[in-house]
């Protein structure tokens, strides 16, 4: 719905897709819309869905600058909630005792990236789980691509892509072996399957290594290729659980890179991570899940404005009094001044950006208190998790706590 | 029909990764080939001593019943197999593929029939060198084998639902002795069923490992001239009454282990 409504805005970055192309005149979306919606025979009919027509109509309205027709378009495309590629609602899921799903609910729309957000025993892979077929909740409805995702898991599969937590390829065979037993099990044909993870060897910088077995791979090496199976019958859904855990920071980055270009050409994407600054990275939107429950939803921006602005941090010198530095801090800001004696560091909320922040350097500077560090800092998704849950985020407490969530 | 044809598909991919398998990794290959070998050796001569067979060899009589023993033991290795496949991330990915739901266990059971063929044929060799020798002629020697080979596969799927229930690998080989030492040895697989006492008698009689052992005995001619007629019915008509307990089996114990399969999360 939210985004719908900022399509009309000029600058969503949703819609600045240059790969897609209007298809149609604006005077037909009415007859789209009238006509019945064609499910279940095959691939590649993405044409002749009115949703998708949809989709495409707003972009052409987007690039001729918002004329009112398109406008009303994407009202009625508010309207259609058949619009979102990944529906759920009020999942839920009890393990025994223990609740990994209360009441859940998710919307993905065609071509965005959703991330679900959130510490171990959240209930992330629970959701992924269910949405990928491999799990039955025990309420609540769920469809993927307009198809229920209980009673059509078959067609639901033919259109997603899966990485999870756990790399899920075979130690035993290669990575080609991998991907091409993939590509057959999604029927794409003997030469095709081939060709296919050939390509995508290629793609994830798997070459050299694409012949040797699995079991002598690196950990990222495992990841990508795991990733590349997701990719194998190039699905228009893209679910993956956690792909980063446990890669070291040269990997992650890699494998963001790899992320990003896939959305760019259009994959619907939903993600979950427990890695706040990935999930800022590459989500447009943001669900903060917490025992099974969205605690906060918007995007990365929305989520940092909910615990509030800027704020300045300023560390000085170790011979300066830090009680009279902050006395030279003080007119600056309207609220608490956060001292660390330790590590003689001053930070308080303020306004004015950069204006404020060449004020204090000029009021200490003055008063001859030496800066060591200097900076304005925006909240981070950690600070947005603390403040939504009273809790810091399981990546920052580290191991700290135990496993919940049953995988 | 084309539904058959895509799961025979899948179910060839399945087999294709279970084989290269087999292939990369020999040091269960040699495992399954190094024990019968074993029991070919240790009852030839450890037992063959003591046991008496009225007319004939210990040896000519043990080999029939270590033939059946050894596939049934065979069928542990799908079971294993099928569990180690469920507590990896591989499950997953089969279970979010727009496959046959059956394919992984179809695989699974099919190409451990080389598990099987491989065994028969190191116990042929084996038997070969301690004494035994097949009596009746090619024709006979091969239905012998086709039956073994046929029992085996449908034991295997009941291993395939117990590997498909059990919570780890580790379990399987415990869950499976289970099921498997008391079919085995109360049965005419090492000794004359006729000395057992009574209700281990009726069990021994009926159990379909013994018709599978007194068919391979027959069709090997492993029987000496002379031996009694068999009581029991079963044994009167071996080879009828194994293939009546395969088809039951077959029966049965597919559609639960497919079910099973369609049902079990993985358990990473």
């Amino acid at each position: 719905m939210k985004r719908a409504r900022e399509a009309c805005e000029p600058a969503s970055p949703v819609l600045q897709r240059s790969d897609v192309r209007p298809q149609k005149a604006p005077c037909s979306v009415a007859a789209l819309l009238a006509s019945p919606r064609k499910r279940g025979d095959g691939k590649g009919d993405d044409v002749t869905r009115p949703i998708i027509r949809l989709d495409l109509f707003v972009t052409a309205g987007q690039q001729t600058s918002a004329s009112p027709i398109s406008c009303s378009a994407v009202f009625l495309k508010e309207a259609f909630t058949m619009a979102a590629v990944i529906e759920a609602r009020g999942l839920v899921k009890h393990y025994g005792d223990v609740v990994a799903l209360d009441g859940f609910d998710l919307t993905v729309e065609k071509g965005t990236v959703v991330g679900l957000l959130g510490p171990n025993g959240a209930g992330k892979t629970t959701v992924v789980s269910i949405l990928t077929t491999l799990l039955v909740p025990d309420a609540g409805t769920a469809t993927v691509d307009g198809l229920d995702v209980f009673t059509e898991s078959h067609e639901v599969r033919s259109r997603i892509g899966l990485s999870g937590q756990y790399a899920a390829v075979d130690e035993h065979l290669t990575g080609f072996e991998n991907l091409d037993m993939i590509g057959r099990l999604y029927h794409l044909g003997k030469t095709p399957a081939r060709k296919r993870s050939r390509e995508l060897l290629e793609q994830f910088d798997l070459v050299e290594s694409g012949d040797r077995p699995v079991k002598t791979y690196s950990g990222g090496m495992r990841r990508r290729l795991d990733l590349a199976g997701a990719l194998v019958a190039r699905p228009p859904i893209l679910f993956l659980d956690e792909p980063t855990t446990g890669l070291d920071p040269r990997s992650r980055i890699q494998l963001w890179k790899v992320i990003r270009n896939l959305v760019t050409q259009g994959t619907t994407l939903l993600l979950t991570t427990q890695y706040l600054e990935e999930a800022d990275q590459l989500a447009d939107d943001i669900i903060v899940i917490d025992h099974g429950r969205e605690i906060a939803h918007g995007s990365s921006d929305h989520l940092k404005t909910q615990v509030g602005g800027e704020r300045i941090a300023v560390t000085v010198g170790a011979g300066i009094d830090i009680a009279v530095a902050a006395t030279f801090l003080r007119p600056h800001t309207k609220e608490d001044i956060h001292i660390d004696e330790r590590t003689h560091a001053l930070s308080a909320p303020i306004t004015g950006g950069a204006t404020t922040l060449t004020a204090v350097i000029r009021s200490f500077d003055t008063a001859d208190i030496e800066i060591r560090d200097i900076g304005i800092r925006r909240p981070t998704l950690d600070d947005v998790f603390l403040a939504l849950t009273g809790h810091t985020s399981e990546y920052a407490k580290s191991d700290t706590t135990s496993e919940r969530e049953p995988h | 029909m084309q539904r058959l044809r895509a799961a025979l598909a899948d179910g060839h991919v399945i087999a294709k990764r279970n084989v290269i398998k087999i292939i990369r990794v020999p040091e269960i290959l040699m495992f399954v080939l190094v024990s019968p070998i074993m029991f070919v050796l240790l009852f030839a001569f450890v037992f063959g001593g003591s046991i008496q067979i009225p007319g004939g060899s210990y040896k000519e009589f043990l080999m029939g019943g270590i033939f059946a023993q050894t596939v049934i033991f065979g069928a542990t290795f799908t079971g294993a197999g099928l569990a180690e496949d469920m507590q990896k991330g591989i499950i997953n990915r089969f279970r979010s593929l727009p496959m046959s739901q059956s394919a992984v266990v179809f695989g699974r059971t099919a190409s451990d029939v080389i598990y099987n063929v491989a065994s028969l044929v190191i116990m042929v060799l084996t038997g070969l060198i301690v004494g035994w020798r097949i009596h009746n002629g090619i024709f006979s020697a091969a239905l012998a084998f086709a039956l073994l080979l046929l029992f085996a596969y449908a034991f295997s799927w009941i291993m395939a639902l117990v590997g498909l229930s059990v919570p780890s690998v580790e379990v399987i080989n415990n869950a499976s002795f289970m099921v498997i030492f008391p079919l085995t040895f109360i049965a005419n697989t090492f000794v004359p069923s006729d000395n057992l006492p009574e209700p281990l008698k009726t069990f021994a009689e009926w159990n379909p490992v013994s018709s599978l052992t007194q068919a391979v005995r027959e069709l090997f001619g492993n029987i000496p001239v002379g031996t009694p007629e068999p009581t029991a019915w079963p044994l009167q008509n071996p080879v009828f009454y194994t293939l009546v307990w395969i088809a039951i089996i077959l029966i049965v114990f597919v559609p639960l282990a497919v079910r099973r399969y369609g049902r079990a999360a993985a358990k990473t």
